[in-house]
């Protein structure tokens, strides 16, 4: 069984981010960039079905411009089998890529792909319900426990009031939450690996997909900052100070 | 032009989060329809006629849709989608796993936990873990999008007399069956609609320390809740993430106990209108937001803090 992982490069979750001073989007010049969170949630499941024994292959998949590349080492490092970049450099929303997946989805044929529930850069969680959708498969979003066996897989999902659990046929879509597993760390000989293994590079117009925005931002702006700062001695201030001054208890 | 909300309940209610829905929906000024899809679900679509300012309640009742899955409702929403303008629905986790379902079936774009209507065409949602905002504009034939309850005051429950009319479902698509859900019980308020929250974070140590938050949650018949930290420490289970990629709370007070402040936690959490902090690192982040600070241990504060509430208020 092959496992399609898509990981996405995006500005690393430790970056305070700045607003570009001409309000088109967030400096990306000279920023520290990292593989999704979620995504590296997601290549770790696609590892650990292999130790299984229910996975044969696992392919990491990035989108977008040449330093993707980078992206898909480090999905190669962790233990992915191969890559396979779809260069742009076309700004690409969720619908477009799910368009671009669906077109190596026809050529790979994988049973299962994996995605992170959302990227931290957009936060859009829309990427893998939108592939299942395309696909006419089945989706186990914001996944925290999976289990595959006999062509079906049970996967337990985070929702808002607790877990649920659903039973899904094959081919799937799975999108990862927190709680999935804990991403391993490539070692030295992994990573000293991984820059023999194939990446393979195709583009939007040889897969036949047309990647361009449906959404165009107007502008992006900084958020009103709050005015915080002030301490208190005491929990009897505290209390005092909400009562009287915030009156919110 | 009409517009269409997806109701989120279980069945016999709504949920607080269709009415904040709902509030974004009337900010375009069309005629409002709410769609309840699910088993048995009538008393919810009465509930729902009876939101002021409805004009017409689709049922959509069929045991298909008992426990409605993104494979079985998406086909519903896309079959309906082409009589409206607009289709919203709240930011919950069964919002965000059936409308980009839907939307890629329609090939359209879906536009992801809006904070602002600025036009019917155009709308504000956070980027980075809102530490920007875009404004951005849709040209698609029909709009779907899920809404950042905080950002929009619920409508009245009641004052409303919509007609209710029953819409067909279309079979189910045997992708998937729902098997069970393990849900949390608690007599306590839901996070994202209680008006007082007290959080823990990785300074409470252990899952067991935070019987000391629910005694001043008990006091102040507020939700508990957790950083990410929290939860991946395994303290408490994650239905009570706040933060970038858990919930998103705004209540009237915000307790933060423990919690340092990292980015991905004050997304959650900063359009809160009056936010405390407990923290013994007076260098932690949280400070720079929190209103009212109190630097120190949390296990000699918080037994204090829950004394002076017995004391103070009634």
């Amino acid at each position: 069984m092959k496992v399609l992982v898509a990981v996405k490069r995006v500005i690393d979750f430790n970056v305070k981010i700045r607003v570009k001073a001409d309000k088109t989007g967030v400096e990306t010049a000279n920023v520290k960039m990292s593989m999704n969170p979620f995504d590296e949630i997601g290549v770790e499941e696609a590892i650990r079905l292999k130790e299984k024994g229910v996975a044969t292959e696992i392919v990491a998949i990035s989108l977008g411009a040449q330093p993707c590349q980078e992206t898909i080492r480090t999905a190669l490092a962790m233990g992915a089998d191969r890559g396979i970049h779809v260069l742009t450099d076309a700004e690409l929303q969720p619908l477009a890529v799910a368009k671009l997946l669906k077109a190596v989805v026809a050529k790979e044929q994988p049973s299962v792909v994996i995605l992170g529930k959302q990227a931290i850069d957009d936060d859009c969680n829309q990427t893998g319900q939108m592939l299942a959708a395309l696909l006419g498969w089945s989706q186990g979003t914001f996944a925290s426990k999976i289990a595959i066996a006999d062509g079906k897989a049970t996967v337990t999902r985070e929702v808002d009031g607790g877990l649920e659990t659903v039973e899904l046929k094959l081919p799937m879509v799975i999108t990862t939450d927190l709680r999935l597993n804990e991403p391993r760390y490539a070692s030295l000989p992994n990573i000293m690996k991984a820059k023999k293994k194939p990446i393979e590079q195709m583009t939007p117009e040889a897969l036949g997909v047309d990647p361009a925005p449906r959404l165009a931002t107007l502008r992006v702006d900084e958020p009103p900052k709050r005015q915080g700062g002030k301490k208190v001695a005491s929990a009897a201030e505290l209390v005092e100070k909400l009562r009287t001054e915030a009156r919110v208890i | 032009m009409s517009v269409l909300v997806l109701a989120e309940h279980d069945n016999a209610s709504l949920k607080p989060a269709t009415l904040n829905a709902v509030a974004a929906a009337q900010a375009l000024g069309g005629e409002l329809h709410v769609l309840v899809a699910g088993a048995n679900c009538r008393p919810a679509a009465e509930a729902a006629a009876k939101i002021k300012g409805v004009a017409k309640v689709l049922l959509a009742d069929d045991p298909v849709l008992a426990h409605p899955l993104a494979e079985d409702l998406a086909p519903l929403v896309v079959k309906l989608a082409e009589s409206y303008s607009h289709v919203f629905a709240p930011t919950t986790t069964a919002g965000k796993n059936v409308m980009p379902r839907a939307a890629a079936l329609l090939d359209v774009a879906q536009i992801s936990d809006i904070t602002a209507v600025v036009a019917a065409d155009t709308f504000v949602r956070p980027i980075y873990a809102g530490n920007a905002l875009a404004t951005v504009q849709s040209k698609d034939k029909v709009k779907l999008i899920t809404v950042r309850g905080t950002a929009f005051p619920a409508v009245p429950a009641e004052g409303g007399s919509a007609a209710i009319e029953a819409t067909a479902v279309p079979g189910s698509a045997g992708l998937s069956t729902y098997k069970g859900a393990e849900l949390s019980k608690s007599e306590r308020p839901e996070l994202t609609a209680a008006r007082i929250v007290i959080s823990g974070g990785r300074g409470m140590q252990s899952g067991d320390n935070f019987h000391l938050l629910d005694k001043i949650a008990d006091k102040l018949h507020a939700a508990v809740g957790a950083s990410r930290a929290a939860v991946d420490a395994g303290f408490v289970p994650n239905e009570y993430q706040v933060g970038q990629t858990g919930k998103i709370v705004a209540p009237d007070l915000y307790i933060a106990v423990g919690i340092s402040g990292a980015i991905q936690h004050l997304a959650g959490m900063k359009d809160s209108k009056v936010i405390v902090a407990i923290n013994k690192d007076e260098e932690a982040p949280i400070f720079q937001v929190a209103d009212y600070g109190i630097v120190g241990d949390l296990f000699k504060i918080l037994p204090e803090l829950e004394a002076e509430l017995a004391k103070q208020v009634k």
